[in-house]
Order: structure tokens, then C-alpha cells, then sequence
């Protein structure tokens, strides 16, 4: 009884203590917050939020505008600031200027016009629909210092690479010391034990000498016949390979003048080939793209992303073949504008048939649907392009006795699919039996 | 000892044989001049060409057969008049939304997005930044085709990827897309 009282009065003093520690520590929270929140609203008085800036500005500015760098539009990093600074305007002016720059250029305003006539009268896109608090976000984000550059992060995983190599030499070089000594060891119990030979006048046994092995070998008429009978064969083998391979560019990986990377577009970015291979639609080729394809794009992409760099191409060497293309195209990238100083890429030709044989894109691209792999192979992985096909006729007619005709929504083809369908009595026909086969069809 | 030369050398010879064959350049041809085209091939290199150069723009003043005229002018006053006055000569009947889809999805959708939302996979990818979605931006069939024509701000032109009765397909299909993200 006694004890049970005093336990109850020591939880009793617990609980009083653990209210005191409670009502201590909220006072001290308080005026944590407190402090704390003096401190940022001094800091963001009017500031917005530059994460929520962020995405405001990806989704409506980056079009035309970048942070350090001129674009359609002027670079816009401390867009504010400097505008307060150099031309004495206001965030009122910058609300009409985003919600309405048209207007506010009709309304005679000076700087607007000088903005407008330096950028060549391209007008800003209005965005009547901002708030006053989206802006804020968006200049919140423009006002930001300058992240500064992941390369320290990238030369450090390059020097850990480089340790890597460096350890596998040494495990190299040590194993090859270890086998030299073990030669070493061999040699050195041979000759001893040579020595307590001639010591202990003990004859050791030299190899008898027998008739070489090549001597017994020509002398056998039998094998003689065998093998030149295989020698024969075999180098017919090889002069039939060889003939064969005449004239077939399989395999053929020039070095172009612009290291394009298939993989990169095609494959990582999933552009499809007939972006910039539009005329494969339409007509016999499939045609190299003008650099105005490539502008299509690369007029904002002027760097590769730190992650496309790989370990055997740098982002240096990628975003020099970037300024190869501006250098040929005739675009100065700081002024955003066209030279007209143009330099035609003079890109070299992998696939060519033989002037002899008759190849039309649209129609194995338009009207059969291949895929471009069927013939080219997995181009969306190639880092350099190749040919992936022979390109041989026996391939082509191969091809033709394989694949069905597609007659799905062509009414080109009702007609001669019902008569050829009877005729051979089955129900596709492949391109062979639709004359896929004739010698005119492709030589003439 | 002979019989060991004998292999070196043939050895050589076939390593020799093997090195001699170079990705980097073509195979022999039997007979190149029948390989060898006597026409002038397209993207060729000949001397009667300026520049040697055998890619070239139409003549000046003139027109390639079953092309028209584009008759309004690439600036903000074309642009404005085509928004209001340009309008497609395809009779509704004859527009194919299958086609303008799938040439949609080629030349358009890796920015603008299949679905016409500004959320293509070079916009998801942060390669390209700050596509529109259609539903946000005033655009009839006149500024679309416009658009198409001469490119606007970062986009560039699809003149020449694109002819005059495929861009009409295209608009139309960009018009249903836009209305569908209105909805």
C-alpha cells in the first residue's frame, strides 16, 4: 500500500516535470519562428517564388527568352533590376509590357519601341492571363544568382575513372612481375639441378633424333592428295568470297564532316526519320535534310545537356559539331540572326546502288509501310551511321518473296489483288507474285 | 627452321590481306561505269553548277510545277492578315484526318505534343522549352497555316518538308486538336 502511494506521487512529479520541459521548449520554438520570420520577410519583402517562377517561366517564356543569353527575345537574368537601374522602369511598366507589349508600343512609349526595333519588330506574345503574383514568380526566378557550373562535379567522377584504369595497370603489371619471377625460378632450379647432375656424374638423356614430322607427312601419298583436295576447295571458298563481295559496301562507315549522331536524335530523343528524311515520303529519295531542318531545333539548342556527353564523346566535342552546323548554316548565335555567309556540308553518300538498279523510297515507304529499319537496320543506335544492309539483288528479291503485299485502304490494289489471289490461289499475295520479280520492274 | 618462315610469311600475307579492308572508305567496283550515273544525280557534285553544287532553290520569279504562290508576306501585318482573312481551300470533304494525324506526329508532335498540349518529347526531355498549348493561344486555320509557312519566334519553317495541300491536312488536324484541349 505504502509503495503503490509513492509511485503514484513520483509519476505525479514526472508529469509536472515533463509539463515544464513542454512549456520551455514551445517558448523557445516561438520565438525561433519568430526570428525566422523576420529574417525572410525582410529578406523576400515583395519576392515571389522562384521554384513556382520556374515553372511559369518554362512553360510560357523559354520559348523566346533565356536567363544568360540572348534568344528571339533579350536575355532576361536580373531583368528587373537592370531595368530599374538603366531605364528608370518600374514593375508597373514591366505588367503592361508582358500583359500587353503591343499596346503599350502603340501607346508611344519610348523604350518599348527602342525594345521593339533592336529585336527586328518581332512582337512579344501578350499574356493577359498572368497574375500579379505569376509575375512576381517569374522575376523571383529571373532574379536568381547564377547556378555555377557541375563541371567540378563531372572532373572529379573523371578522376575516379581515371584511379580505376590506373589500378587495373597495376594488377596488370604486378601479375606480370609475379610470371617473370616464376620464369625466373624455373630457369634458376633447372640449372641447379643440372649442376648436381654433372656433380654426381649422372648422364641425363638426350632426345633421340626421329624422322620430322614433315618429312613423314610428304612422304604419306595419301594425305598429300587429302590435303590438296582441301587447299583446293578452300581457296575456292575464298576466291568466291571475295568475288562476291565486289561492289557490296555492307558495313561502309565514312567519316562525315559533322559528327551527327543517329543515336542521339533518332534514337534517344525519338524524332522521327522522317522529320528531316521527309522527301522518302514523296519521292525516289530519301533526301539529306537542309540545314534549315536542323535549325528547326538547334536554333535553341546551341549546347548539348551535361548527361548526352558520353565517356568517348565529350559535351566540348558535341558542342563544337553544334557550331560547325551554325558555321555552315551562316547563323550567328550571339546576334540570333543569319550571316548569309553559307558553307554547304558536303555530307558523303553511304547507300548508293548501282546506276543500273531502279530504287523508289515513297514507294516501299508511302505505299508498303516498311519501317526505314527493315532496310537500314537500327539506326536510332548508331553513334556513326553505316550500312547496315548488302543492298545486294539477291537481298532485294529475297525481301520481295518474303513480305505480303499491303492492300489494307488501298484501293490501287482491289482489283489486281482478287484476280492475282485467284490465280495463284492464296490469300496474300507477296510482292514477288504481284511482280515484284519482273527484271523491268527494276533494270531498265 | 625453314618450314617456320614459310608460316611467318604466309601469315603476313593474310594480315596484310585483313588490314587492307577499311570501313572508312567504299568497296572495288567491277565495271564502275556501269555503277556511275551519266545524268546528273540529285545532291551531285558538277561543274556546270554554281558552286558545283546540283541542290538549288527554283529561279528566281518562277514556280515548280503544281506549286502556287504563298501570298502573304512574313511579318506581324501578314500575320495578322492571314489570321483573319486566309482561309483553307480543301473542300471538308476532302481532308483526311488519318494523314494529317500521322504527318501531324512527325513534323509537330515532338514539340507541340500528340496532343497538342505544348508536351512533346523534346519539351518533356528540357530540350526545348516553352511550347504552348494551342488552347491558350488565339489561332485560326489562316495563322496556323501562317505558322507552317514561315515558323514563328523559335519554331522555323516547315515549307519544305510539308507541301501546300499536306500543310492544309496538318492545320485541320491541329484545329481538332485544339478544340478537343478546349473542351
Amino acid at each position: 500500500m505504502m509503495k503503490s502511494y509513492q509511485s503514484l506521487e513520483m509519476t505525479s512529479i514526472n508529469a509536472m516535470k515533463q509539463e515544464f520541459n513542454l512549456y520551455t521548449l514551445t517558448r523557445k520554438l516561438f520565438s525561433g519562428l519568430l526570428f525566422f520570420s523576420i529574417i525572410f520577410t525582410s529578406l523576400y519583402a515583395q519576392d515571389g517564388d522562384p521554384v513556382k517562377g520556374k515553372s511559369l517561366f518554362n512553360a510560357n517564356c523559354a520559348a523566346c527568352h533565356q536567363l544568360d543569353k540572348k534568344m528571339t527575345g533579350p536575355a532576361l537574368r536580373n531583368v528587373e533590376t537592370r531595368l530599374s537601374e538603366d531605364e528608370g522602369l518600374d514593375r508597373v511598366w514591366l505588367n503592361a509590357w508582358i500583359r500587353n507589349s503591343s499596346a503599350l508600343i502603340k501607346s508611344g512609349d519610348a523604350y518599348a519601341n527602342k525594345i521593339y526595333a533592336e529585336y527586328n519588330g518581332s512582337a512579344m506574345t501578350a499574356f493577359p492571363q498572368f497574375s500579379d503574383e505569376d509575375i512576381t514568380d517569374i522575376l523571383a526566378y529571373t532574379a536568381q544568382e547564377k547556378a555555377a557550373p557541375v563541371a567540378a562535379v563531372a572532373t572529379a567522377t573523371q578522376v575516379g575513372q581515371n584511379e580505376g584504369g590506373v589500378s587495373q595497370e597495376l594488377v596488370l603489371g604486378a601479375l606480370a612481375i609475379l610470371f617473370g619471377l616464376l620464369a625466373l625460378g624455373l630457369f634458376l632450379v633447372n640449372k641447379t639441378l643440372r649442376r648436381f647432375a654433372s656433380a654426381n656424374n649422372v648422364e641425363i638423356a638426350e632426345a633421340v633424333k626421329r624422322k620430322s614430322l614433315w618429312k613423314a607427312f610428304i612422304q604419306n601419298q595419301f594425305l598429300m592428295l587429302v590435303m590438296a583436295v582441301f587447299f583446293l576447295l578452300s581457296s575456292a571458298y575464298f576466291v568466291y568470297g571475295y568475288f562476291m563481295q565486289v561492289g557490296v559496301d555492307q558495313g561502309y562507315q565514312p567519316i562525315q564532316p559533322i559528327h551527327y549522331s543517329h543515336k542521339i536524335h533518332a534514337g534517344d530523343n525519338g524524332i522521327d526519320c522522317k522529320y528531316c528524311h521527309s522527301s522518302a515520303r514523296v519521292s525516289k529519295h530519301s533526301g539529306i535534310p537542309a540545314l534549315n531542318v536542323c535549325m528547326n531545333c538547334h536554333k535553341s539548342i546551341y549546347e548539348v545537356a551535361p548527361s548526352t556527353a558520353t565517356e568517348e564523346y565529350t559535351k566540348e566535342f558535341y558542342d563544337g559539331e553544334i557550331k560547325k552546323l551554325y558555321d555552315a548554316v551562316g547563323w550567328d548565335d550571339a546576334e540570333q540572326k543569319y550571316t548569309g555567309n553559307t558553307k554547304p556540308v558536303k555530307w558523303v553518300r553511304i547507300h548508293n546502288l548501282p546506276d543500273f538498279a531502279y530504287f523508289n523510297h515513297s514507294q516501299h515507304v508511302s505505299v508498303a509501310g516498311l519501317e526505314c529499319q527493315t532496310c537500314h537496320g537500327p539506326v536510332e543506335e548508331m553513334e556513326i551511321m553505316y550500312q547496315f544492309s548488302p543492298l545486294t539483288m539477291g537481298w532485294c528479291i529475297n525481301c520481295h518473296r518474303e513480305t505480303n503485299v499491303k492492300v489494307q485502304d488501298n484501293g490501287y490494289y482491289d482489283k489486281i489483288h482478287e484476280a492475282l489471289t485467284k490465280k495463284y490461289g492464296v490469300e496474300q499475295l507477296t510482292a514477288a507474285q504481284m511482280g515484284g520479280l519482273e527484271c523491268g520492274k527494276c533494270h531498265y | 627452321m625453314k618450314s617456320v618462315s614459310k608460316i611467318i610469311v604466309l601469315a603476313l600475307v593474310f594480315v596484310t590481306l585483313f588490314s587492307c579492308q577499311n570501313d572508312n572508305s567504299p568497296n572495288y567496283q567491277y565495271f564502275p561505269n556501269m555503277y556511275a550515273p551519266i545524268g546528273y544525280e540529285a545532291y551531285g557534285e558538277y561543274d556546270v553548277f554554281p558552286n558545283s553544287q546540283e541542290a538549288l532553290l527554283p529561279v528566281e520569279g518562277t514556280i515548280s510545277r503544281g506549286h502556287s504562290l504563298y501570298e502573304f508576306e512574313n511579318t506581324n501585318e501578314g500575320y495578322a492578315t492571314a489570321l483573319s482573312d486566309l482561309k483553307s481551300p480543301i473542300a471538308s470533304a476532302e481532308l483526311d484526318a488519318k494523314r494529317g494525324k500521322e504527318l501531324y506526329e512527325i513534323y509537330c508532335g515532338i514539340c507541340h505534343g500528340n496532343k497538342g498540349a505544348g508536351q512533346g518529347k523534346l519539351v518533356k526531355r528540357e530540350k526545348i522549352l516553352g511550347v504552348p498549348s494551342y488552347a491558350d493561344r488565339a489561332i485560326t486555320e489562316g495563322s496556323i497555316y501562317h505558322v507552317i509557312y514561315y515558323g514563328k519566334n523559335t519554331m522555323g519553317s516547315y515549307a519544305n518538308l510539308l507541301n501546300e495541300e499536306e500543310r492544309w491536312q496538318v492545320t485541320a488536324y491541329v484545329e481538332t486538336l485544339r478544340a478537343e484541349l478546349k473542351k
